[in-house]
Order: structure tokens, then C-alpha cells, then sequence
């Protein structure tokens, strides 16, 4: 902009700069502290911030290896971690497909078929998805309940009961996988079509194959969705060796029991691969969010 | 699914799928769950429509996705309403018919009919020999004929009496082997030459077991003991005599508005109730304003050219919203640890001040804003920073030459022109931390707690981590008052959405 800038403005910009590195201190203080409480010997010690000796004992018993302390006690990794990472990739995994599965369709139906009350439909998912899930826990658990007492892996403590809790959440992803499906011209279809093809061929030979990056974009929301969903896993699973890295992590700050340095070392193993998987998808979740608020 | 597979093929599957469904729908009522058996029926009634009939080929698209909604959230809505208005809890779990087998399969033990035993082999088999205990007023020792453990055939076992040397048998097991054979035990019942039939009933001894209900007429329950009439209830869930006595469990009845007006008359409920309600307003208000001023500051600011390094900034400023939040939430939880953390550590070493953050209400709930702020305020910064590129260069260039400075540039430019369509997005942030149940479960867990209640509350609770907590966590295990308190949540949070659309509706129309 061809601005005349003023006498002030080299001040201005000092200022500015000072204000956003006193926030960007305030803001990175808990990770960069998390890092290197991790590093720090012993659960209780609040020494320096900076460890004078770093020690691995926290990083040993993340990894599920027993530790041997200097005056020659064995410490046993308190909580199966890499379990617990085990079973959230495994829940999300799986549940992330066949929510993909689930809305590709859906989308495919909003954006390419004639039926009735096509727009209320829509509107009426994008309107139920505002309710939290959080809110309606105890009808939750009385259904899968009801459900284990008469399918036991699919009732209560079973991840395939959770995998199928979380298939609820579609909206959103029906939402933009339509939107890119509106993109691709509907001749091509067609074309396939006139050649003898069904309307299921014509969908999974033709529409599918173009719409993978969408699809690759809904599958990396969904899994991050589902990994760091708390409030249904905490009902739905209480066994230790059962549960999801969003629920078992907090045993290990308990009043009686507080692991500070232990849940340091399994929150930066656990975190760090979630955080960066989410800001390279950061793009396509940020426009989803402005798109899907002002949407309603 | 694809058309023109042949009706050889089609007809059988669909009976078949039709005949799981009956078992498993029959199954689940049997279980005591007629809601979700019916919701089960309606919806397996209508995939076989959907899929079975030609006229449906958009919804084989569309079903999925749309029972996964209504199965998962339409429908839990609905049902948490339904519970609402029930008894159902830890004392009211099951239905009444279950929870009448329940007690008719309630037995007692009468000690002085109890006989020791000791186990002893007989080549492949083994032999059972019961003594009575030391004192009592039986004198006979009864031995069973050769048997197989762990083959039970239901038949009473029939006992005769063992002569007094008992050379016959071998040295007894040691108790150690005969607890492996504890569930075969248990299956036994042994018939004494009298007539009386003994159980298992403990690792050590064989008794007679007396029911403690017999079922009377009209549903009701007779007490062995004294014959007392004990009758189903049903306004208030159990079984009462004449005297209102009641019997536990309980089971499963609609209670009416008897949640509600808990909430709204019982003073137990009602005080926490209150202070919880205006917590949860004034927590996701403030939240909302907080990481607003914060968040809109920064995407104005970092919208300002001069700046250098302003996408390093952004990115750094936007690792609080990529961070896992169950994860950051934990690491603020240890961090404001009042002996442990490392907050107190600097704030020690600074001004010499330890603040109880998990013991004080006032600190808690601070705490509890900072933190919030510190998650949410990158949403906003985005937000705020598409919403501000969107406004024409041109407006600014104007307010420069007529000399304006940056903040007559932010009043008078950039607030006036995204206001409007940042309105419904604060109105869902609000909404969501309204609910924002993960932050307060694992940060305070709605502690410190309010003294002198009945029902525990705590004083950073908010509605649904109160509802949490009736529901889950505390002995008794209230889901009909949660479910209540959860349907009054419903209705705020459907107006809240419902004002969200008319905003968002009023800003597609002044579009155009």
C-alpha cells in the first residue's frame, strides 16, 4: 500500500514486536516447559527450568521400559502408554475410514441426486451436529448398555462400541465433501453413464477416484477428531489397558499420585505427532472452520 | 445395492437379515431396554426398505450417514429427555420384571443346617464327605457316591450316611486343590437321606439354602421369613409393604416432573443448581470475550505490513490451537500445581507468593479463564484474520490520507465491517464452551467442591460436567436428575443455534 508513514511508526513497529514476543513467551512457555520437564530427573523436583542433568528415565518409562534408579531400585513404567497410543490409532484409524466411507456417500447423494427434502435434510444434520455429544452421555451409555447386553463387543468397554459411537459425527464432512463434489462437472458421469453405467458404478469408477484429495482431507480431520475426543471414551471405556490416550492421560496427575515428569515424557511423545499431522492439515481445517461456522 | 442382481439372490438375504434383526430386537427388550428395542426394530425396518426397494436409490446413498446421526445423536436426545423424567439410577437400574428375578433369586443361609467337607479321590473320580460342625445338633456324617467334577447333570446327588471309621476313603485334598474345583462345587446340589438339599455356600462348608421371596399375586413379593406382602409401586419404583417399607433395588419407573421440580424447589438441588448456572454463563462469556479481544488484536496487528515475520508469528501464535487438548489442558494442570508446578516455582521466586490455584474457588476459576484463553484466542486470530483480508484495500488508503491513525483505522473500519459476520461464529464459540466439558473434567474436575451439600457440586463445575458427575462419578448414580438437567441444556443450547442461523441467514441475504 502506498501509505506515507509517519515519524512514529518506527516506534510503533518496536513496540509491536516487543508486545508479540512477550505473548509468544507466554504462549510457547507450557510447551517448551513440557519438553523440558520431561528431560528433568525425578517426578517432584522444581528446580531450574532449564535442567542442569538430563536425564531419560521419564522418556525410558514412556516407552515401557523399566527404570533403574542410581541407588539400584527398579521403577516400573507406570502406565501402558504406548498401549494406550496403540489403541487411539486403532480406534481412530478404523473409525476415521468408515466415517469417509459413510460421508463420501451421503455427499455424493446430496450433491448428484433428486429427492425430497434434500435442503432440510442438510440443514437438519448441520443442526443437529451443534449439540455436544457430552450432553446426552447417560442416554449413550443406557444404548450401549442395551446394546452389550445382547452383543457383548459391541456394548460397553469394547472399542468396536466406541468406533460405532463416533459414526454420529458426519455433518461437517458430508458438508465438504459435498462441496467438492459440486466442483467436478457432472458430464463425465454422464458420459459414463450413456456408455451402460450404474449410478454405483458411476459413483465409484468415475466421481470416487477424482474426489481422493478431499477425501484424504475428511479421513486426516476425522482421525484427529476421533483421537483427542474425550467426554465418549470416558464413559464408554474404564479398564486401564482398554482406554484411549485422551482418557488414560489424566491418571497420571491425580492428587494422591502426581507423575509430573512421567506424563511430561508420554504427553510430548503423544502430542508431538498429533500436532504436527494437525498443522500440515492446518490449511483444510481452518478453511473448514470459517466455511462450517458461517454456514451454520 | 447394485441394480439387477437377481431375486434368487435377493429375497433369501433379506429374510435372513429380517430374522437377525427379530433375534437381536427380541434380545435387546428381553435385556430390559424396550426404548432402544423399538428404535432398534424402526431402524432396521427401514435399511430393509432402503435397500430392499427400487424406489429408494438416492437414500441407499444417503442412509448411513443419516441412521449414523439419528442413531447417535437425534435419538440419544430424545432418550436423555425420556430419562429425564424417570427414576432411573444406581438403587433403579433395571425394569420391574428383572428386578423381581433379581430378588426371587435372593437366598439366605442357615447356618446351623451347614456341614464341613473335604474332598477326597477315588481314582479317576471323587467322593464328597460332609461333617457336620463341631457342636451342632447333627451327629451324621453323609458320604456321596464316586463322582465326576466338573460334568455337572443338574440331578440332586444322592447322599447316604457314611459309617463312623470311614476307612474307604483316601486323605483329603488340601484346600489349595479343592478351591480349583470351586466352580464344579458350586454347581452341586446334594440330597440327604432326609430329604433336605444342600448347596455350596462357602469355600468351606455345604448348607441349606432358603429363597428369601416368593412371588405372591398380582406381581407382588411374599418374604419367606414373615409372610409380609411387599407390593411393585409403581409411582415410586420399589417393592412396598403395608408401611411403605421399600426393598432394594428398585426398578425403572416414569416419575413425572419429579427431576424438575427437584431442581427448581428442592433446596439440596437448587443452591448449587443456581451458582452452577451463573458459572456457566459468566465462564463462557468471559472466555468468548477474552480470547476475542486477544485473538482480533493479534490478527490486526499481524495484518499490518510493516511488520516483519509476521507468518513465523502466526504460526507460532497458532501452536496453542494444534496441540492436542487433552494434552495441553494436563500440562496447565501440572503446570498450576500449588506444590509441584512450575507457575508457583517463578511466581515464588518472584514475589515470594504460592496462590492455592486448586483449593481457592476465586483462583480455580481464574485459572480456569487463563487457560481457556490461552486455547481458544488462536481460533479467533484466524478468524478474525481471513475475515479482515477480505476487506478492500482502498477503505484504508482513504482513512490515510485524510490522516487517521490505527485506532480510528480499527473503530471506524475494521471492527464496523467484521463484526457482522464474525457475530454467529462467537455466538457457536460461545455454545461450545458453554459445554466445554473437556477443559473443566480435566482440569479442575469442578473442584474445590461446595460444602454442606447432599449432592456433591463443585464450585467450577459447569452444567454438563455437573450433569457428569450426578451421572458417573458420585455413589448413587442419578441419570434420571442428569438426563433432566441435560434436557434443560438442550433447549439453551437449540436457541443458541437457533440465533446463530438467523444471524448467519441475515448475512447470506445482505450478500446477496
Amino acid at each position: 500500500m502506498p501509505i506515507v508513514t509517519g515519524k512514529s511508526q518506527r516506534w510503533r513497529i518496536w513496540a509491536a514486536h516487543a508486545g508479540l514476543w512477550l505473548l509468544l513467551a507466554i504462549t510457547l512457555f507450557p510447551l517448551l516447559a513440557v519438553i523440558s520437564i520431561s528431560l528433568r530427573p525425578g517426578n517432584f523436583s522444581t528446580g531450574s527450568l532449564i535442567p542442569t542433568t538430563i536425564s531419560f528415565e521419564h522418556w525410558q518409562l514412556a516407552l515401557g521400559f523399566p527404570y533403574t534408579q542410581p541407588d539400584g531400585t527398579v521403577v516400573q513404567p507406570p502406565f501402558p502408554v504406548l498401549l494406550w497410543l496403540w489403541n487411539s490409532l486403532k480406534i481412530a484409524t478404523i473409525s476415521a475410514l468408515l466415517i469417509v466411507a459413510i460421508s463420501t456417500t451421503a455427499a455424493y447423494a446430496f450433491a448428484r441426486l433428486r429427492f425430497a427434502h434434500k435442503t432440510s435434510i442438510l440443514n437438519g444434520m448441520l443442526l443437529l451436529q451443534m449439540f455436544p455429544v457430552a450432553v446426552a452421555l447417560v442416554a449413550i451409555y443406557a444404548i450401549f448398555e442395551g446394546i452389550g447386553s445382547v452383543v457383548p463387543w459391541l456394548g460397553i468397554e469394547t472399542h468396536a462400541g466406541l468406533i460405532v459411537a463416533y459414526l454420529g459425527g458426519v455433518a461437517m464432512h458430508i458438508w465438504t465433501i459435498k462441496g467438492y463434489f459440486e466442483t467436478i462437472p457432472t458430464e463425465i458421469e454422464e458420459n459414463a453413464k450413456v456408455d451402460g453405467a450404474s449410478h454405483w458404478q458411476a459413483f465409484r469408477l468415475v466421481l470416487l477416484p477424482m474426489a481422493v484429495p478431499i477425501l484424504m482431507v475428511v479421513f486426516v480431520l476425522a482421525f484427529i477428531g476421533t483421537i483427542i475426543e474425550y467426554p465418549v471414551a470416558s464413559i464408554l471405556l474404564r479398564e486401564e489397558n482398554n482406554l484411549t490416550l485422551a482418557v488414560g492421560s489424566k491418571q497420571y496427575l491425580q492428587d494422591q499420585k502426581f507423575l509430573w515428569g512421567d506424563f511430561a515424557a508420554a504427553a510430548v511423545l503423544s502430542g508431538l505427532p498429533i500436532t504436527l499431522v494437525f498443522l500440515a492439515a492446518q490449511r483444510w481445517i481452518v478453511s473448514g472452520l470459517t466455511a462450517g461456522g458461517v454456514k451454520g | 445395492m447394485r441394480a439387477g442382481s437377481s431375486p434368487w439372490f435377493k429375497w433369501p438375504l433379506i429374510g435372513a437379515v429380517m430374522l437377525a434383526l427379530l433375534w437381536l430386537v427380541t434380545g435387546v427388550y428381553a435385556a430390559g431396554q424396550p426404548v432402544v428395542a423399538v428404535a432398534l426394530l424402526a431402524f432396521g425396518g427401514l435399511a430393509l426398505y432402503t435397500y430392499g426397494s427400487a424406489r429408494t436409490l438416492a437414500w441407499r446413498y444417503l442412509f448411513p450417514g443419516v441412521a449414523g446421526m439419528l442413531v447417535f445423536v437425534a435419538f440419544p436426545l430424545l432418550y436423555t429427555m425420556q430419562i429425564g423424567f424417570t427414576n432411573y439410577s444406581a438403587s433403579n437400574l433395571l425394569g420391574e420384571e428383572r428386578a423381581r428375578a433379581y430378588l426371587l433369586d435372593q437366598h439366605t443361609v442357615d447356618e446351623d443346617q451347614s456341614f464341613g467337607y473335604t474332598l477326597h479321590a477315588e481314582g479317576q473320580a471323587w467322593r464328597l464327605l460332609l461333617t457336620p460342625p463341631e457342636g451342632a445338633a447333627e451327629a451324621g456324617r453323609y458320604v456321596s457316591p464316586p463322582l465326576t467334577l466338573g460334568r455337572g447333570n443338574g440331578a440332586a446327588l444322592p447322599m447316604s450316611a457314611a459309617p463312623a471309621g470311614s476307612p474307604a476313603l483316601g486323605e483329603p485334598l488340601p484346600l489349595r486343590e479343592v478351591l480349583r474345583h470351586r466352580d464344579a462345587l458350586m454347581a452341586l446340589a446334594l440330597a440327604l437321606p432326609d430329604g433336605r438339599t444342600l448347596r455350596y455356600t462357602g469355600v468351606r462348608e455345604f448348607g441349606t439354602m432358603e429363597p428369601l421371596w416368593k412371588a405372591g399375586a398380582n406381581g407382588s413379593l411374599l418374604r419367606v421369613a414373615s409372610g409380609a406382602e411387599y407390593r411393585p409401586n409403581p409411582d415410586t419404583g420399589f417393592f412396598e409393604n403395608a408401611a411403605a417399607e421399600r426393598v432394594q433395588p428398585g426398578f425403572k419407573v416414569g416419575i413425572g416432573w419429579a427431576n424438575y421440580s427437584r431442581m427448581l424447589f428442592d433446596a439440596d438441588v437448587r443452591g448449587p443448581f443456581i451458582s452452577i448456572f451463573v458459572w456457566t454463563v459468566t465462564f463462557a462469556l468471559l472466555s468468548v470475550v477474552f480470547s476475542t479481544a486477544l485473538g482480533m488484536t493479534l490478527a490486526v496487528v499481524l495484518n499490518w505490513e510493516a511488520l516483519k515475520y509476521r507468518t513465523l508469528y502466526r504460526t507460532l501464535l497458532f501452536l496453542p490451537y494444534a496441540v492436542p487438548g487433552f494434552i495441553s489442558i494436563l500440562v496447565f494442570k501440572g503446570l498450576f500445581n500449588q506444590n509441584f508446578g512450575e507457575i508457583n516455582a517463578i511466581l515464588d521466586a518472584l514475589f515470594g507468593v504460592r496462590p492455592a490455584w486448586f483449593a481457592d474457588p476465586l483462583l480455580a476459576k481464574t485459572m480456569i479463564l487463563i487457560v481457556n484463553t490461552w486455547l481458544g484466542y488462536p481460533y479467533i486470530m484466524v478468524l478474525c484474520t481471513g475475515l479482515i483480508k477480505a476487506i478492500p484495500a482502498d477503505l484504508y488508503e482513504a482513512s490515510a490520507i485524510a490522516g487517521a491513525g490505527p485506532l480510528t483505522n480499527f473503530f471506524k473500519i475494521t471492527l464496523p465491517l467484521i463484526v457482522r459476520p464474525l457475530t454467529p461464529l462467537l455466538i457457536s464459540a460461545f455454545a461450545f464452551n458453554f459445554n466445554n466439558f473437556v477443559l473443566i473434567s480435566l482440569l479442575t474436575d469442578g473442584r474445590p467442591d461446595y460444602l454442606n451439600t447432599k449432592l456433591p457440586a463443585g464450585t467450577t463445575d459447569i452444567l454438563v460436567s455437573y450433569t457428569y458427575r450426578i451421572a458417573f462419578t458420585d455413589a448413587g448414580a442419578n441419570f434420571g436428575l442428569a438426563a433432566a438437567i441435560s434436557t434443560l441444556i438442550f433447549f439453551m443450547v437449540a436457541l443458541m443455534s437457533l440465533a446463530n442461523l438467523k444471524l448467519a441467514r441475515v448475512n447470506d441475504s445482505s450478500k446477496g
